[in-house]
């Protein structure tokens, strides 16, 4: 009896340690080979959406592989979670991904709230509207849809600002809200809804994949702020800084020209900003000191490119999309996109 | 006597505790006790140790917060303005008014469908057949994708309605039909309801009385009826026509006015009703077939004509058989309507996955939804065990 209570205090006590362990995400990411990376489940083309291979594409995939890079020196070693809005916190939250790479607004309260940190803002965007302007004549603003049917994904940044929207101008409507943007798809395209909202550059790549593209017009309103970009757990301030710095690393070679192709001629830069950046200076020590190896940015940039390389491939003008750089161009040209120096 | 007894079977157990089966059960109910509680605090603990860690806010307080979002279909007032408390209390609603009209039509449905299949008529018995094999053997969420996709979205836009008698419209928007707006007075129709059936069911009891007595009949069905219409009628002359009707009007968009059914309730609520009622003509079915020949040949000898033979004689009966199962039918709608989420119906489900979302509280969410649930189904049960217990066989 006394041998079994013994045994029975034993396993518990195993127990409790076991659940105190702490996370240091990075051990645990190297431990298993892989990077999990949570992406959009729904296919957002540009972002995160299988090809004709079944291979993940996108802008918000590409990230995932240059982290998967800068830990593991190669950009393959990642798997994909697809999520839905409403799993994506959760699953992150939960451990399920290390990283969530997914089209999210960064907002304070996910900051907060939620316990996120939001490691950059890998594409400005903002909320539109679009409607079928071939059974739609004349409506060619978002301030005439008083009254109309609104389809939406729920537990999105989207949903709330369309409700402040309307409530701001005074007009009436009727949401029609889905779990999953699959669904809410599916709904605007039979008629359900006289609009879809969602972020501008969710609209495009959504009218894409609609049985008739060129009847759909993206109105021209923007109604809101959404800056998109990959967040990581609270409480791991040394996983958060991979995130934060992988995506610098990538603006700051497409700021000193690095690309896949030059990168390995890069490395007998004379110009010490570039072998500092990538490590090929005497005694460097830029990526040890981040846990990784030190020539962390070859292997990103020879994975996927940098920033400019990235957009251009994905959303920009060698994909079907065509969006310009906007204001996601490098703010030496005009843009938002700022890397904080490597030195 | 009996104490003496139990200490004597006690006195040889003395030896060795170990062998004795009291002590043994006795030991290993508290070990399984302590074993249980250990394991709920652990995981509590757990719980509470990671969320602490993450900087994950916890509490139910969230649900004072605004809400932010707004919802098509709300049984009581909401506007993005309320509170999380009342969008989860206007999903309850919808989820409630979802699972009582589908319980309803299932049942009125399942009835009809279950004596079919018992029909002497051969056609009528292949088709409920066909209609239980089928219905039977598709996965709800299936049937409601039926619905919602194949039916109700391939309807015309709102400018090209189909036009229904006494101005009503259905278009891929659902249904519209006008709707009564009541003037002040409107009061006297709903007092002159409660009389008429207060009145009704008074001359319904006095009625069994005499029948009781004297074995005299009176046409309490049809004297009921004009009760309960009559007084209400009544009312309404009297307070002097208290009525306007708003007729849906085509708006830009959509049809404005009127009242209006969404298509994703409608398919819901279809889907619900002729999914279970395949189960519920089954358990009708078995029912009256578990009533023994011989009372349908006896009612017969009586001189009863079928239909009052299966109203007076089986279907009582039946009904002993048919209740128990037919509550886990009713408890399988309730739970069901959650598949709503895949069509955006905005139940108790969709509306708390959206929180969750917003407010990232997913402990907190998960647990509303395993108390309400689980209290519905709870009350359900309890209701049907009360009906059960009324019908069940009075001995005297």
């Amino acid at each position: 009896m006394k041998k079994i209570l013994i045994g029975l205090l034993g396993v518990a006590a195993v127990g409790w340690t076991a659940a105190a362990a702490s996370a240091a995400t990075l051990d645990d990411v190297k431990a298993k080979g892989f990077l999990q990376c949570g992406v959009n489940a729904a296919g957002l083309a540009g972002f995160s959406a299988p090809n004709d291979k079944g291979e993940w594409t996108g802008l918000d995939v590409d990230y995932c592989r240059a982290v998967a890079a800068a830990i593991f020196g190669d950009g393959s070693k990642v798997k994909f979670t697809p999520l839905n809005a409403k799993d994506r916190f959760t699953a992150l939250q939960s451990g399920e991904v290390d990283i969530l790479s997914r089209n999210t607004t960064w907002t304070i309260s996910r900051d907060t709230a939620l316990g996120l940190n939001f490691a950059g803002v890998t594409y400005y965007d903002g909320q539109g509207f679009m409607v079928n302007a071939k059974k739609l004549p004349g409506v060619n603003s978002a301030l005439q849809l008083s009254g109309a049917a609104i389809c939406v994904q729920s537990g999105t940044t989207t949903e709330l600002n369309l409700a402040d929207y309307f409530k701001a101008n005074k007009m009436e409507y009727s949401p029609v809200v889905f779990e999953t943007q699959q669904e809410a798809d599916a709904a605007y395209d039979s008629g359900r809804c006289d609009a879809y909202t969602t972020d501008q550059s969710g609209l495009y790549s959504i009218r894409l994949k609609l049985t008739t593209p060129d009847d759909h017009m993206v109105l021209p309103e923007i109604i809101s702020k959404e800056p998109l970009g990959p967040s990581v757990r609270q409480g791991d301030d040394k996983w958060f800084d991979i995130a934060k710095w992988t995506y610098y690393a990538l603006l700051n070679a497409e700021e000193l020209g690095i690309t896949q192709a030059n990168v390995e001629d890069m490395k007998n830069s004379e110009n010490p900003e570039i072998k500092r950046v990538l490590g090929s200076e005497a005694d460097a020590k830029i990526g040890t000191d981040l846990g990784l190896t030190n020539d962390w940015v070859v292997n990103i940039v020879k994975a996927v490119g940098n920033y400019g390389e990235i957009f251009e491939r994905n959303v920009g003008s060698g994909s079907p999309l065509k969006i310009a750089r906007g204001i996601n161009a490098l703010w030496t040209k005009g843009g938002l996109q700022y890397g904080q120096p490597i030195r | 006597m009996a104490l003496q007894h139990v200490e004597r079977a006690q006195e040889p157990a003395k030896a060795s505790l170990l062998y004795d089966p009291k002590v043994r059960s006795l030991f290993f109910q508290v070990v399984l006790i302590l074993a249980l509680i250990f394991g709920v605090w652990w995981i509590v603990d757990n719980t509470i140790e990671n969320l602490r860690r993450s900087n994950i806010s916890t509490g139910f307080a969230f649900l004072r917060g605004r809400a932010g979002f707004d919802i098509s279909d709300s049984l009581i007032q909401y506007s993005s303005d309320s509170t999380y408390g009342r969008a989860i209390l206007v999903g309850l609603l919808n989820t409630v008014l979802v699972a009582i009209t589908g319980i309803v039509t299932a049942t009125i449905l399942g009835f009809i469908i279950g004596i079919c299949r018992l029909s002497r008529n051969w056609l009528l018995r292949k088709i409920a057949m066909v209609y239980v094999e089928i219905f039977r053997n598709i996965p709800p969420l299936l049937v409601i994708f039926f619905w919602y996709l194949g039916v109700l979205s391939v309807l015309p836009a709102p400018r090209d309605s189909f036009v229904l008698p006494f101005g009503s419209y259905l278009n891929s928007r659902g249904f519209y039909f006008p709707r009564f707006v009541w003037a002040e007075g409107a009061w006297l129709i709903i007092a002159g309801l409660i009389v008429g059936i207060a009145l009704a069911w008074f001359v319904a009891r006095r009625a069994r009385a005499r029948q009781m007595a004297t074995g005299e009949q009176f046409p309490v069905f049809w004297t009921g009826l004009a009760l309960i219409v009559g007084f209400p009628v009544l009312g309404f002359v009297l307070a002097g026509f208290p009525l306007t009707i708003d007729f849906p009007k085509a708006g830009t968009f959509n049809l404005t006015g009127g009242f209006n059914v969404k298509p994703e309730f409608l398919s819901l609520y279809m889907a619900l009703s002729f999914y279970s009622a395949a189960f519920i003509a089954e358990i009708v079915r078995a029912g009256i077939q578990g009533v023994s020949k011989g009372q349908s040949e006896a009612s017969a000898a009586l001189g009863l004509r079928s239909g009052m033979g299966l109203r007076l004689v089986i279907i009582p009966q039946a009904l002993r058989i048919i209740i128990p199962p037919l509550t886990s039918q009713y408890l399988n709608i309730t739970k069901n309507s959650s598949l709503a989420v895949a069509i955006g119906y905005p139940d108790l489900y969709a509306i708390g996955g959206t929180i969750l979302n917003q407010t990232g509280q997913a402990i907190e969410i998960v647990v509303i939804f395993m108390v309400i649930y689980l209290g519905i189904s709870l009350a359900t049960s309890l209701f049907m065990n009360w009906f059960n217990t009324k019908m069940a066989l009075k001995e005297r």
